[in-house]
Formats: C-alpha cells, structure tokens, sequence
C-alpha cells in the first residue's frame, strides 16, 4: 500500500540522503512556482529558467526550513525574493499600481493588446490574461490566494506584510481584475454575468 | 427620517449613494469579499446575509463578486516544459545540501571568544589603572585651590609617568601576544572559508 509521504518527511529523508525524493516535491510544486513567477517575467523561456533555479536554490538550503511554517510558504518566499531579484537586473518597475506613472506604463503596455485577437476564448484564457495585465505584485497576491493555497497570515509572512494589509491589497487587486476584464473582455464577462 | 435610519442602522448610511455624494461601491463590495472569503465576523455575516435577502443592489453585487470568486478559483495553472523536472535534478546532482547555519556557527564558541577578548581588555585596562598612584598632597584652601592642586598633580603625574613600565610588564606583554595570534588564526580561517568553493 503506497502512503504518500507529507512534505515535512519528504525533507528530512532528503537530508539523510535520499536525494532523488527531491523529484517528488519538484514535481507537486512546480505548476505553482512556474505560475507565480510568469506573473513576474515576460515569457515562458525566462520564467522555466527562473523557476528552475529557485528549486536548486530551494534544494541547497533544504537544512534551513524549520518546519514551523509549510513547505510553500517557505518555497514562495524564496520565489518572491528570486522574482524580485530578477526584475531588479532586467530593471523593470515593480512598484505598486497605485503610483501614477507605473499606472501609465502599464497602460501602454496594454495598448498593443486587443482582446479580439485571443484564439481561445474560453474563461480560464480569459482570466488568465487579464491576470497577467495586473501589476507583479498584484498577480502574485492573487495567484498566492487562489492557486497557491495560502491564507492571508502565510501571504503576509511571503509578502512582509501584515494581514490586515494583505487584506486590502488582495481587495484593491480583485477590484482591479474586475476593471481589465470589463475593459477587455466586456462581452464574455457580460455572458458570464447573464448565467 | 435618514438621520433617524442612519443612528439606529448605521451600516444601511452606506447602501443610499445619494448622501454626502459617497462612493458606496468600496464599502459594499469590501464587506462582500470578507463575507465570501469568511473573514468576517458572526454579527457582520448575518448583517450582511439579512441585506442579501432584502436589498437587490446586494444582492446583485453579491451575485456579480461570486462569478469572479468562481473564475479566480477555477482558473489553471500554467506548466512548464515536460523536462522541467529532469533538469532540475540533473542540477542539484552537483550539489549537497548545505548544512544548516546552526550546525557550523557555535554560539557558544563565539561568546567564548567574545568573552576571552573582553576579558584581556579589562586586564590591560586594570594594569594601567594600578602604575598610577593615586594619592594627592593636602589642600590648603576653600575647592577652587584643591581643584587647581588635583590638576596641576594630574598634568605632573602624566608628563612624568614612565610608560616603558606598561610594555615592559610581562603580563602585557603575554596579552598582548595572545591577542596577535588569535587575531592571525581568526583571518586565517576567515581566508580558508573564502578559498573553499561555494
């Protein structure tokens, strides 16, 4: 009978020296991580590379997780700080939306997108392109919250952040979503809304 | 009559958008996530669940928050390539696992030599203070001559004490020896760490 190990058992066999049990939590995590840091890179080829070295990463300081928070947790922290990392050498603006010009920025990167040449207009293309048209910060909390399966404490501890602020961040990001699918996808969210 | 609804149900001040001009959505639309999300407290959800079943603007906007709750839960992740697995541990293949810092950095090794230095300078600082003599000749008048007296002795004592006695003494000098040795073996270890490879 095959007992699926917990992560926490997963990890302590791997510092004994089962080195190949790393391939099971590579393998359970890493939708989750290559999604998370997609919302931060501009193409599939920098976010496989990227997500390939915070699992190496993530591997050579196995002996640092304490255990007293989960396994993701402590994985998306280490995306977070790499995500970060990596736009900070590509020099890209990670600041809030709420800054005027950043604002403005990512207007214009939304000016070359016209919602009528997505092939697939099924709903789950539909949210994930409007996800991507949201801020870093903001696709990442929302990603965090939804996919990656953590609450808002485990957010905070990700992000830096208090809870409470969590809280309002993840608000202002929902609210945000809502405007770019109402912005470019106004009929499917109207099909949506009509069933 | 809204002066009146507003002290006894404070929270309906928000649902009429026509006082003070308000913004009425945040509010409205916050107190939903929190009831959808549970977030909130018991008084709060059977505030909020008696407007859902009277107040269509609720109602609607409880309706409109659900379908989003509905997308964002159902939408997919996206996957990388089907080799994502095999090159990462053909990367960490070159590795081991490091250690955790706790294993290597003993703390009690390094209140000890913490300690060992603090102790050597409150010995040379000790020898110092007993080569003075600290005896003073008698006053002869009110605070201001004693005062003169005491620095005038002071300079004396300072411009004629023999400092050739501090570096001469044996005990300095051994402190002082030990001191340059553990300062070269620190740098040596500190240079052996760097040498080694990451």
């Amino acid at each position: 009978m095959h007992v699926e190990l917990t992560d926490t058992e997963i990890i302590r066999r791997i510092l004994q020296g089962e080195q190949a049990l790393y391939a099971q939590l590579v393998q359970k995590y890493q939708q989750y991580v290559f999604t998370l840091v997609l919302r931060f890179t501009d193409n599939r080829e920098d976010a496989e590379e990227l997500s390939q070295d915070i699992f190496v990463k993530a591997y050579r300081s196995l002996a640092d997780f304490r255990g007293d928070a989960k396994f993701s947790t402590w994985l998306y922290t280490i995306v977070r700080t790499s995500c970060i990392t990596f736009l900070r050498k590509k020099k890209l603006d990670t600041t809030s939306i709420d800054n005027e010009r950043t604002l403005t920025q990512l207007e214009n990167r939304e000016s070359g997108f016209n919602a009528n040449t997505i092939e697939q207009k099924s709903k789950h293309a539909m949210v994930n392109t409007a996800i991507r048209l949201l801020s870093p910060d903001d696709a990442q909390l929302i990603t965090l919250f939804y996919k990656g399966e953590q609450t808002l404490e485990e957010i905070g501890r990700i992000m830096g952040l208090e809870p409470n602020t969590v809280k309002v961040k993840l608000h202002r990001a929902r609210h945000r979503l809502k405007e770019k699918m109402e912005k470019h996808f106004s009929y499917e969210v109207q099909d949506i809304q009509s069933d | 009559m809204r002066y009146k609804t507003y002290k006894v149900t404070s929270y309906l001040y928000f649902d009429d958008p026509k006082v003070n001009g308000m913004n009425t959505e945040q509010p409205m639309e916050l107190r939903l996530w929190d009831y959808i999300d549970g977030h909130c407290s018991p008084t709060e959800k059977s505030a909020i669940e008696e407007l859902l079943a009277t107040n269509r603007e609720w109602q609607q906007k409880h309706r409109e928050l659900l379908n989003i709750q509905q997308l964002l839960s159902s939408s997919e992740l996206e996957a990388p390539s089907m080799r994502f697995t095999k090159n990462v541990m053909d990367e960490i293949a070159r590795y081991h696992v490091a250690p955790a810092t706790k294993t290597y950095v003993n703390k009690n090794v390094i209140r000890g030599i913490g300690a060992f230095f603090i102790t050597m300078i409150i010995g040379v600082l000790t020898i110092l203070f007993t080569q003075f003599k600290w005896s003073f000749g008698a006053g002869s008048g009110g605070s201001d001559n004693l005062n003169q007296q005491i620095d005038r002795i002071g300079i004396d004592r300072l411009n004629s004490f023999n400092y050739a006695r501090i570096f001469n003494n044996t005990y300095i000098i051994v402190f002082l020896s030990i001191a340059v040795i553990s300062g070269f073996m620190l740098l040596d270890m500190y240079l052996q760490q760097k040498k080694q490879p990451s």
